[in-house]
């Protein structure tokens, strides 16, 4: 179980993260929604280690991580699909993978999570040999969470997957994240398309600048007229 | 695989050892003259600057202007030493002596500006290699000066210059092969997603620009000791953009390319001093010729690779067999 408790964040002089404070339950895929600029991005950096807070707390099965390094944190099953992709562009695409196992050192498991990877994403496969720069939006984000799976991890960030997809890619994406779920592993899934990350968690926050300021079940928040008005599309 | 490796390793002990065995037999029949042989000198130790510079700027994607810098520590310490101690040991010790002091203050440099993102260490290593340029140049009591250092004894020959210059190639393109090398190049390829993936890319970054500034080290001492006079304006910053221009030409990120493009250059260069008024302007004119067809540089970031050996020579093995 991942907790996050009051979590202040500046960058110089501005106040990203106003007192964060979040849940997420194993096995269960929680959303953490809002627009541009609300300080989604900053909450996964800042759990995965990359950003530190100024204040707060930030416990993975009940041990402070807060001033764990990031390297430690992807040790212990935190590993993180950033915004925007991010693949090695004139790596291949197997090279992409097995840096996602940088830190670990057995050899055997590594070949049978590469198969698995390959297994949920057969592009992937056909592709391994092909640079990641050359693949398409939708191939590169599923490279991106293929390699994120390698280092076996027990809670997976997805920061913004569904961006500049069309429409039948980011069906499809959201279809693996329910897949990669339902195998055990935990999901923090970070949307601007409100609609389709509420429709698939268990769990729901809303952060606008900086602060949350509603949570509730998937169900429950796309019932909420508040939601509906400012996320949705009315 | 293992089979494929300890062949590749064999192919190239054997093109190592020819090498060395037909630059001596060139040396030795003085087709390889006085004159040639401090052309030959100038490519070894460019070599080591250039694969150096290109582990720092081409593998790990930090830009350093700085490589001059780190040259000149090696080649006054080196100086220093072997004045004092005129004998092989003291050379020995003269060589790893500046190689380590550059490295020390690479690493001094290093650590507080590859914490940032961004061009920082541009600046910063532009700034350090003035510094001690400056520092030399007014440490009268100690480097004699703006008039530099003379009569630094003489030990570099070609199986010293090969040593090293080979030694640099075989640490460097190991070290690009490990697990360090990778990290280098995925921070290069995207620091943000390798921090993501556990690498620690303050750590691998000063850990390649540490070792770029000991081989740079090792070039210097190898230049005071084949020339046997240094001043601190042979260290200026024509030479650390020298040192960059041989890396982007031979290919950010190719071992090899560093090599071929360090040969031709010199050679270039030697051949383009018959025409001493000119000079700059055709090997400047090469240079944008060369890039405008190979933005890439030589090799990009391509390897040659001893299957190419392997089959140049099946092409003759078939034609033996019939014989
Ligand atoms: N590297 C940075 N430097 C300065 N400000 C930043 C930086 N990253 C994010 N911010 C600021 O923090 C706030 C939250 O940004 P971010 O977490 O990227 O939002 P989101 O992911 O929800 O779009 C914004 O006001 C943004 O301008
Ligand atoms: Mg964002």
């Amino acid at each position: 179980m991942l907790e996050v408790k009051n979590l202040d964040v500046h960058f110089g002089v501005i106040h990203a993260l106003k007192g964060v404070s979040l849940t997420v339950n194993d096995g269960d895929i929680v959303t953490l929604i809002g627009a541009n600029g609300a300080g989604k991005t900053t909450t996964l950096r800042t759990i995965s280690g990359l950003k530190k807070p100024t204040n707060g707390e930030i416990l993975l099965d009940g041990k402070d991580i807060t001033h764990t390094s990031a390297q430690d944190r992807v040790k212990m099953g935190i590993s993180h699909v950033p915004e925007g992709r991010r693949v090695f562009p004139t790596m291949t695409v197997l090279e992409n993978l097995e840096l996602g196992a940088f830190l670990r050192r057995d050899k055997d498991e590594i070949a049978k999570d590469l198969k698995k990877v390959y297994e949920l994403f057969p592009i992937l496969a056909d592709r391994r040999k092909q640079l990641a720069g050359t693949l398409s939006g939708g191939e590169q984000q599923m490279l991106a969470m293929g390699r994120a799976l390698m280092s076996r991890p027990k809670i997976l960030f997805l920061d913004e997957p569904s961006m500049g997809l069309a429409p039948l890619f980011v069906q499809e994406i959201f279809n693996i994240i329910k897949n990669i779920n339902s195998t055990g592993t935990t999901i923090l899934l970070v949307e601007q398309n409100a609609k389709m990350a509420l429709q698939i968690a268990d769990y729901a926050y809303v952060i606008e600048t900086g602060s949350i300021v509603l949570s509730g079940t998937g169900k429950e928040l796309m019932e909420s007229e508040d939601i509906k008005k400012a996320y949705l599309g009315g | 695989m293992k089979g494929i490796l300890e062949k590749n390793w064999v192919k190239g002990l054997i093109s190592l050892i020819l090498t060395f065995g037909i630059v001596q037999v060139l040396i030795s029949t003085n087709i390889i003259n006085d004159y040639l042989q401090s052309t030959l000198a100038t490519i070894c130790i460019n070599i080591i600057l250039a694969v150096s510079l290109n582990l720092i700027t081409g593998f790990t994607g930090q830009f350093s202007l700085g490589h001059a810098g780190f040259m000149s520590i090696g080649a006054y310490v080196c100086a220093l030493i072997t004045l004092n101690n005129r004998t092989i040991p003291g050379f020995i010790l003269g060589v790893f002596a500046g190689a380590i002091v550059a490295a020390i203050v690479g690493f001094l440099v290093g650590l507080p500006t590859l914490r940032l993102k961004g061009d920082y260490l541009a600046i910063a290593t532009l700034g350090m290699a003035e510094i001690i340029r400056i520092i030399f140049t007014n440490l009268d009591s100690i480097t004699n000066g703006p008039a530099g250092l003379q009569d630094i004894p003489q030990f570099t020959n070609w199986p010293w210059l090969f040593l090293y210059t080979a030694g640099t190639i075989i640490i460097i393109s190991n070290f690009i092969r490990s697990s360090h090398g990778r990290a280098c190049i995925s921070i290069r390829e995207d620091e943000i997603a390798s921090e993501a993936m556990g690498i620690n890319s303050t750590k691998n970054k000063v850990t390649a620009f540490t070792i770029g500034a000991f081989f740079a080290g090792i070039a210097g001492a190898l230049y005071a000791s084949t020339f046997n006079f240094i001043n601190p304006k042979i260290f200026d910053f024509s030479k650390s953009i020298n040192i960059l221009v041989i890396v982007v030409l031979g290919g950010l990120g190719s071992i090899s390319g560093s090599v071929i493009a360090a040969i031709v250059l010199e050679i270039i260069n030697t051949y383009l001093q018959s025409f001493a008024d000119i000079q700059m302007i055709l090997y400047s004119l090469l240079l944008v010729i060369i890039m405008i067809f190979r933005p890439q540089g030589l090799m990009g970031s391509k390897e040659i690779s001893f299957s190419v050996f392997g089959k140049l020579s099946s092409l003759f093995a078939p034609k033996k067999g019939r014989v």
